[in-house]
């Protein structure tokens, strides 16, 4: 690792895990609740990174997923709420608000919806690739908005947020811990992934995939593995989305959530995962600030977006630590650690 | 055990590579046409030919990336025709390619070493850092010494001449310890000193690895095979040892360029 990159990490790492006591100091405490929301944001963004930005799998529809988790969340409140059963389920669950049930029941069904349209979609590429996810990402978005039962069109209100043990959900503070940790944690996992045995594939996917299967390797089983974790990831997002919103509506997962969340991707750089995060912040940032402004706030981060990516290779995260590739110098046999591949 | 038996030559010779009646048309174009020709284990067999006489998509429906209308691939006594290509590297047939195919992003010692990852079971490790990983980076480094690559092992591969790319895909394909290699014109694109330093790495590999290889370079051809087939729109004109085929007064003239 560069100096000037452990640095840029140092700061931003500094900078949120101290967040709301700055906000607090500034005398403008709500801008912890802003930095939830990008925290989420940032949660799908960074999922979506490890399949677009190592895995070159441009997905359109990873709103689905986020929408998804969040429903998850939203349907299992609203019965535990009304004390009423699951219909669509077997037995008489009737919900819970219990995080620890919430939040991994979304990371398991979204994962297993990532499987299936995963399978289906990585049999394409290219063009194809995205019309397909995009096409799988709608289909979901008009289902859950002829679906009467959970609101429909206008969507479900989350009466009651997920309880986290020892945990204030309500408390903004906390809350901001809470998402903050779990976005930490995913990092953690997709940082390790992306430089093991299965990343190196998933790398070699993005670069010559021909290449790869004429050594050897199946590519598809490790692109749908892939998908499944990333799906997952904004499965998890979702579930925090709809905590933060309190509610919960197919909105979350039009293509135009899609968008947001690849364009966050890119902004911040693709194949950076930590750029990820940077590209969500920009992007709401540019959206709170802009559109306070001009309701036409679009017009101003269409020519923004144009400068980043022809300008900043690598994106936001590569212009400021500046090289653009995730790489760690390989150690020799000898145990000497080489340069040059990490200098470039 | 599946015997290829060729007139002139003596019985019961092993055959690893034994291909029937590969037909393949891509529109009116018959690119191969009831091709029919055995590569014995150990040998080094040239298929050669003009330009379109159909040697690239032979070796893309060897390895599984062209699908062939008809025909039949046995490759070390396993009917392989309707493998996918993964499944036929694993069993030991490798390709290169005519235009050097890498990782452009990595350096040449993570090329190699996701190569040697590729002859493994599975790569579904999730957690150690590969390039820490020691059982990888030794063979790859041992890879690259073999084609004298070993002080380039950090350098990417965009950094890397015309030449030592080729070197580098042969080297990553040597790492997967393949039985069969398809040498899709190694020598394309290389100077005098280049192609004799891919000779002396392939000379040695000679008798261990069998090579089915293409090469328009006819020093290098006679140079190096046992045996020669000779292709001409799509099917096979002549099969003889390198004498043979440099007497055959029909390839002379077709190919050969003597009058």
């Amino acid at each position: 690792m560069t100096q000037r990159r452990l640095m840029v990490h140092g700061i931003g790492l500094g900078i949120l895990m101290f967040l709301p006591l700055l906000a607090a100091a500034a005398g403008e405490p709500f801008l912890t609740n802003i930095a939830s929301r990008v925290l989420v944001y940032a949660l799908a963004a960074v999922s979506l990174d490890l399949i677009m930005g190592y895995g070159g799998m441009v997905s359109f529809g990873h709103g689905a997923f986020f929408g998804l988790g969040a429903y998850v969340v939203g349907i299992l409140a609203h019965h535990s709420f009304n004390g009423t059963v699951i219909g669509f389920l077997p037995g008489e669950w009737q919900g819970t608000a219990s995080a620890l049930v919430q939040w991994p029941l979304a990371i398991l069904v979204t994962g297993l919806f990532a499987v299936i349209i995963g399978a289906l979609s990585l049999r394409t590429t290219g063009v194809y690739f995205i019309m397909i996810t995009l096409a799988f990402a709608q289909m979901l978005y008009f289902f859950m908005t002829s679906l009467p039962t959970y609101g429909g069109d206008d969507g479900l209100n989350l009466w009651e947020r997920s309880q986290v043990p020892a945990v204030d959900m309500y408390d903004d503070n906390q809350f901001y811990y809470v998402t903050l940790a779990l976005l930490l944690a995913f990092l953690y996992l997709a940082h390790r992934v992306v430089n093991s045995q299965f990343g190196m594939v998933l790398k070699g996917c993005k670069q010559n995939e021909t290449r790869l299967q004429a050594l050897g390797v199946p590519t598809y089983r490790y692109k749908l593995v892939a998908f499944a974790i990333s799906g997952a990831g904004a499965g998890l997002a979702g579930a925090l989305a709809a905590n933060h919103t309190e509610f919960v509506g197919p909105g979350l997962m039009h293509w135009t959530r899609s968008g947001e969340i690849m364009i966050m991707v890119i902004l911040g750089g693709m194949g950076t995962l930590y750029g990820s995060v940077l590209g969500a912040f920009t992007l709401l940032m540019m959206e709170e600030v802009l559109s306070s402004y001009t309701e036409h706030w679009m017009l101003i981060l269409g020519p923004f977006l144009v400068i980043v990516v022809l300008y900043a290779r690598g994106g936001i995260y590569g212009w400021l630590v500046g090289d653009e590739m995730d790489e760690e110098p390989a150690e020799r046999a000898d145990g000497r650690t080489g340069g040059g591949a990490d200098d470039g | 055990m599946q015997m290829g038996v060729q007139a002139g030559e003596p019985m019961m010779v092993d055959t690893i590579l034994d291909v029937t009646g590969l037909t393949k048309s891509f529109g009116a174009i018959r690119a191969s046409d009831d091709l029919t020709f055995s590569v014995a284990r150990g040998e080094i067999h040239a298929l050669i030919g003009p330009n379109g006489a159909g040697k690239s998509t032979a070796i893309g429906q060897l390895c599984g990336e062209i699908e062939p209308d008809q025909g039949r691939i046995i490759f070390n006594d396993c009917d392989i025709s309707r493998w996918p290509t993964y499944r036929r590297a694993r069993s030991g047939l490798q390709r290169s390619y005519q235009i050097t195919s890498l990782f452009p992003d990595f350096s040449a010692a993570d090329n190699i070493a996701l190569a040697v990852q590729a002859g493994r079971p599975h790569s579904f490790r999730f957690w150690q850092p590969a390039r820490h990983d020691k059982a990888l980076r030794t063979p790859a480094n041992e890879a690259l010494d073999r084609v004298g690559l070993g002080h380039k092992a950090d350098t990417k591969v965009t950094a890397l001449s015309h030449g030592e790319q080729r070197q580098l895909e042969l080297a990553m394909v040597m790492a997967t310890d393949p039985v069969m290699l398809l040498l899709d014109e190694p020598m394309a694109g290389m100077g005098q000193v280049e192609s004799q330093l891919m000779m002396e790495i392939l000379h040695p590999l000679k008798g261990d690895v069998s090579i089915l290889l293409v090469e328009h370079d006819m020093d290098v051809v006679f140079a190096l095979a046992d045996r020669i087939s000779v292709l001409d729109k799509g099917r096979v004109l002549l099969t003889g040892s390198p004498d043979e085929v440099r007497n055959d007064p029909d390839v002379r003239r077709a190919y050969l360029g003597d009058s």
